[in-house]
């Protein structure tokens, strides 16, 4: 194997194992902090010695014994300390021991700890793409555009509330367990959705890599937790949109909506596996959550080989299910876009103008109305619009798009 | 491990009739399935004396530490095994107490 074969096959064992030597070191040793410095310290030696020595026969229980070694090398070091503090610092947990085949339970529950609801929506992001996605903390501040020393305090509070308020190391009950996950789902897609649409002007406006994680993530507890709908719905609905991620920019760094979309550019193969999750999901007759039907508008848009053969009185149908399950403002904005589509741009435009209380901060509210004022051939209310959106948008691709529309309205 | 649920008032005032009887049903359920460490009331922080012994002499200063429109009206001592079950029991006490309640653990 070449050195380079080899710096691939880490990153490779890297993906496939860190999460596992992290959860498992957690459920040995009951810190975080122990197994995430273990888990590091093991891959550098690895980093080290493959590429002299070659990959060991199972690179996994290789990581893991040098894992657990380093672990234990640290506790023998801090047993100066007293007993009790080190007691102290344990997670808690109360199951009884697992049979050793329920080691993806060991990941689940990495997953549920990071995403407890005790913790901000911004540490569980952090705490996700550390402790589970494997991301160093300079990746991650990169990703959120905050400094390195911040995002490290960041997740450094973050472990240390789940030891010092005792926030469990298991998965929920079956109770608590629909709830919890939907909170799993919504650091996924918030990850996702800031890679598909990155906010700050001195970043690429669409960053392969958070979206590529989040999916990676979305897999995973895929196939961690193979039953649930919503799951299989957040991995269809993020496969679709990450299908269409080369046909969203164009040549000259503009973002291009799905209606204007070169659809030769879509990638098929990810299309395909979105298409049989959703069929997967509607066979099952189980009525559907949010990332379902949304994966299921996904599916309909992805379907129609011309925009114009787009069948829009079904994903008119699907929105109105889905402001049933989600009645926010966002969802009935885009509800809205479909609606001009089927019964024209005035009656979406009325629509959108009763969202105005709610909406008036966020910058598609103004870009919809901009597109459908448009189309109605108001182009100086159209034009106030346009600039409104501009001044509110965040991604550099569609400030781009926007203007360029603007600037075309006669 | 040792939970404290703190009530934030923020202007309602004394509990109502109602509101005493479920928070008495809450530490009824508190007793029986041995959460229960203790608990307590307070007024509000009008009558609050600030006391600072550190110095040569014992300063009394007259009224709260703290001037907020929030205050503390009373609290729960609980024992559960992990935050899980604190949040779900401070989250019952939030609806019998009619309050925003914070959970913090005992060091």
């Amino acid at each position: 194997m070449s050195v380079v074969d080899v710096r691939e096959a880490i990153t490779e064992v890297h993906h496939e194992e860190w999460a596992r030597v992290v959860a498992s070191l957690t459920r040995r040793f009951g810190d975080l902090d122990i197994a995430e410095e273990a888990a590091s310290e093991a891959f550098a030696t690895a980093v080290e010695r493959w590429p002299a020595d070659g990959l060991p026969p199972n690179p996994g229980a290789w990581l893991t014994t040098t894992a657990n070694r380093k672990a234990i090398d640290r506790i023998r070091r801090e047993n100066k300390r007293d007993d009790k503090q080190r007691e102290a610092r344990m997670l808690y947990d109360d199951d009884p021991p697992e049979p050793l085949h329920a080691i993806d339970d060991e990941r689940l529950r990495l997953i549920f700890t990071c995403c407890h609801p005790a913790l901000a929506m911004e540490a569980r992001v952090a705490l996700t793409l550390r402790m589970v996605g494997g991301l160093t903390v300079a990746e991650i501040a990169r990703a959120f555009l905050v400094q390195e020393t911040a995002m490290g305090q960041r997740i450094t509070r973050a472990k240390a509330k789940i030891k010092a308020a005792r926030i469990p190391y298991r998965v929920p009950s079956a109770e608590d367990l629909p709830a919890r996950v939907s909170g799993v789902l919504a650091v996924l897609f918030l990850v996702f959705n800031e890679g598909y649409l990155a906010t700050g002007s001195d970043t690429d406006p669409v960053r392969h890599d958070l979206t590529a994680e989040a999916i990676r993530l979305t897999r995973l507890i895929r196939a961690l937790m193979p039953d649930d709908g919503e799951v299989a719905g957040l991995l269809a609905l993020t496969l679709l949109i990450e299908a269409r991620r080369t046909a969203r920019i164009s040549a000259s760094g503009e973002l291009v909506t799905i209606d204007q979309q070169d659809r030769g550019a879509w990638d098929a193969a990810l299309i395909g596996e979105g298409h049989r999750l959703v069929r997967e999901r509607l066979a099952a007759g189980v009525a559907p959550g949010r990332y379902q039907i949304l994966a299921a508008i996904n599916a309909v848009h992805t379907s129609a080989r011309d925009v114009r053969d787009t069948d829009w009185s079904q994903i008119v149908a699907l929105y109105d299910q889905l402001v049933r399950l989600d009645p926010s403002p966002i969802v009935a904005l885009n509800g809205a876009i479909a609606v001009a589509e089927l019964d024209g741009p005035e009656v979406a435009l009325a629509a959108v103008d009763r969202l105005e209380d709610k909406l008036a901060g966020y910058h598609a509210y103004h870009a919809t109305r901009a597109d459908l004022l448009r189309r109605l051939g108001r182009s100086q209310e159209s034009r106030a619009a346009y600039d409104k959106a501009i001044e509110l948008a965040g991604n550099t691709a569609e400030i781009a798009a926007l203007t360029g529309r603007r600037d075309q309205l006669g | 491990m040792q939970y404290l649920i703190s009530v934030i008032d923020d202007g309602a005032g004394l509990a109502t009739p109602t509101e005493e009887a479920d928070i008495d049903a809450f530490n009824d359920r508190l007793q029986a399935e041995g959460y229960w460490l203790f608990a307590g009331g307070l007024g509000s922080p009008d009558p609050a004396t600030v006391i600072d012994n550190r110095g040569d002499e014992t300063v009394f200063t007259d009224g709260p530490f703290v001037e907020s429109k929030e205050y503390l009206a009373g609290f729960w001592i609980i024992e559960a095994a992990d935050l899980d079950v604190a949040l779900k029991l401070a989250a019952e006490g939030s609806k019998a107490c009619n309050r925003k309640v914070e959970v913090r653990p005992f060091l």
